[in-house]
């Protein structure tokens, strides 16, 4: 049992201390990847970006009119359903945003990049690189990392706005909420800080999530198994850490 | 043993083990400048194994393995690639980048490694597109190809940067007898046209008869026999003869260790 427990702990301190060792390599080689390789960078953003659009989009749409709905069920209980943008914005913008473009970019971007690494590190595209002299970190695993870094920031910001419609068309075109309050509290309540939150917690979460899918894809063991596991784990595990770094990252920007 | 100026690649004393398991023991192979050399030996002996050391893909517990003299072990990562632009390397799925077509795979090395006009790219990637008989395929994707025309734009591939040493592992898994044939050809005749020494790994003993110049047969992570393909067919080493005319029982046991079969049937090895 205790036993058991040391050789968890083990695994858990030499696998996390062998991913940042794997984050650090991939930020060093980022700045001359962006440059020189600018063009692979571009193709990343589009497949982790442009292709997660609909679902990032549709997910937006309805998370809002969700948002509408209760806002206006339970403000009203108060007379404040004028208030419903406000809440409405303080939600999708410091967190429902960032959060669930997080949990669907691990599922949907996050999945297609460690499946794709691990398939082409099971049929040796991987050692073919390696034999012709080309760093396979450089040429594959950096520009997916940084498509995906500069993708969920985007993404998140789709998805807030897209809520916001559709915030707007279930409480003011729906339930007849004034549409100048509906916007204009929302103004005079949001500040840039929110907003700076918001964007920070989306800069992380691309981080984390795009770091778990390209460690899980390059780390898995090459047969079809493996690379099924490391598809899995890359949802799971980019999950539970954005939801405990989101956390952090409230209480961080509460405090100060 | 072979001198320094005859031998492209010197193996000595080569250990390497995986977990508990070794793999080789006092390995010693050369490997001559200008021939082709076939490495064979039954499945699981440790064949694509001893490729990735020779590159360098995988690291021996001892021993030396030198190209053209040096001391791979003693190379830092970017004389380690200027070194493998040396080599080109045939793997046994092709290894085709997939998001990329036949022309640009084939273009890929050059695109990376050189600064050439793209006219000029595209004048030697038809050259060697040609001379493996698919610059008729330049704009397919691999998911297109047979098994067979993969490996010949993967040979393509792996000579477009000229190398001095062509390594293949296993060139004739799962192709028919036509495309077993032009892989054959194409072997022999890149080793010859371009002066350049080539490396086979196989268990395809008539393959390699008509192919190779000497070849080595490992067994238990040794240099169980070496010479030419007569020398071989004539060896009258047991082991050598079953590898050779591809008996069913010899050294390598048909049976794979087991209790005694009588015994397990009757369940007596459980109690």
């Amino acid at each position: 049992m205790l036993r058991d427990l040391y050789i968890t702990l083990r695994y858990f301190v030499t696998t996390f201390g062998a991913m940042t060792i794997f984050l650090f390599e991939l930020l060093r080689h980022t700045p001359r990847v962006f440059f020189k390789r600018f063009n692979l960078v571009v193709g990343q953003v589009y497949n982790a970006g442009a292709l997660s659009l609909v679902i990032i989009m549709v997910s937006g749409l309805f998370v809002g009119g969700v948002l509408g709905l209760q806002g206006y069920d339970n403000l009203q209980r108060f007379n404040a359903e004028d208030a419903v943008g406000t809440f409405a914005g303080f939600a999708l913008v410091k967190e429902l945003g960032p959060v669930i473009t997080a949990l669907l970019f691990a599922g949907r971007a996050g999945t297609a990049l460690a499946s794709e690494i691990g398939l082409m590190k099971a049929t040796d595209q991987l050692s073919a690189m390696e034999m012709m002299a080309v760093n396979p970190v450089t040429r594959v695993v950096v520009p997916r990392f940084i498509g995906g870094v500069i993708a969920m920031p985007l993404l998140a910001g789709v998805f807030s706005a897209v809520g916001l419609l559709g915030a707007h068309l279930v409480g003011v075109t729906l339930l007849q909420v004034d549409v100048g309050a509906f916007w204009q509290q929302m103004q005079q309540t949001l500040e840039v800080k929110d907003v700076v939150e918001g964007i920070f917690k989306s800069f992380v979460f691309g981080m984390i999530a795009s770091l778990m899918a390209v460690w899980e894809g390059y780390n898995a063991i090459p047969t079809a198994e493996g690379v099924g596991r490391a598809t899995t784990r890359t949802v799971v595990i980019t999950a539970i850490a954005v939801l405990i770094s989101d956390f952090m990252i409230t209480a961080a920007f509460l405090k100060g | 043993m072979a001198s320094a100026a005859e031998s492209i690649i010197e193996i000595e004393d080569l250990d390497f083990s995986r977990g508990p398991r070794q793999i080789f023991k006092n390995l010693n192979i050369n490997i001559r400048r200008g021939e082709v050399t076939a490495v064979m030996g039954p499945s699981g002996t440790g064949k694509t194994t001893l490729l990735r050391l020779i590159t360098r893909q995988l690291v021996p517990d001892a021993g030396t393995i030198r190209v053209d003299g040096v001391d791979i072990s003693t190379l830092n990562q970017a004389e380690l690639y200027k070194l493998r632009r040396r080599f080109g390397m045939l793997f046994q799925n092709g290894a085709l980048l997939t998001d990329l077509n036949v022309f640009e795979n084939v273009a890929f090395p050059l695109r990376e490694h050189t600064r050439l006009s793209t006219r000029l790219i595209r004048h030697v990637v038809l050259t060697k597109l040609h001379a493996v008989g698919l610059r008729g395929a330049a704009d397919m994707m691999p998911s297109e190809l047979s098994g067979g025309m993969a490996r010949r734009v993967a040979l393509a591939r792996a000579m477009v940067m000229d190398p001095d040493i062509l390594i293949y592992d296993e060139p004739f898994v799962g192709l028919d007898p036509i495309s077993m044939g032009v892989i054959v050809r194409l072997v022999r005749q890149m080793n010859d046209a371009l002066g350049i020494s080539s490396i086979l790994v196989s268990h395809d003993v008539q393959e390699i008869s008509t192919v190779s110049d000497r070849s080595y047969l490992i067994s238990d992570g040794k240099v169980a026999a070496s010479g030419s393909p007569d020398e071989l067919n004539r060896a009258s080493s047991e082991l050598v003869r079953q590898f050779m005319h591809g008996m069913a029982d010899g050294p390598v046991a048909f049976h794979y260790n087991a209790p005694n079969y009588a015994e397990q049937l009757l369940g007596r090895d459980t109690e």
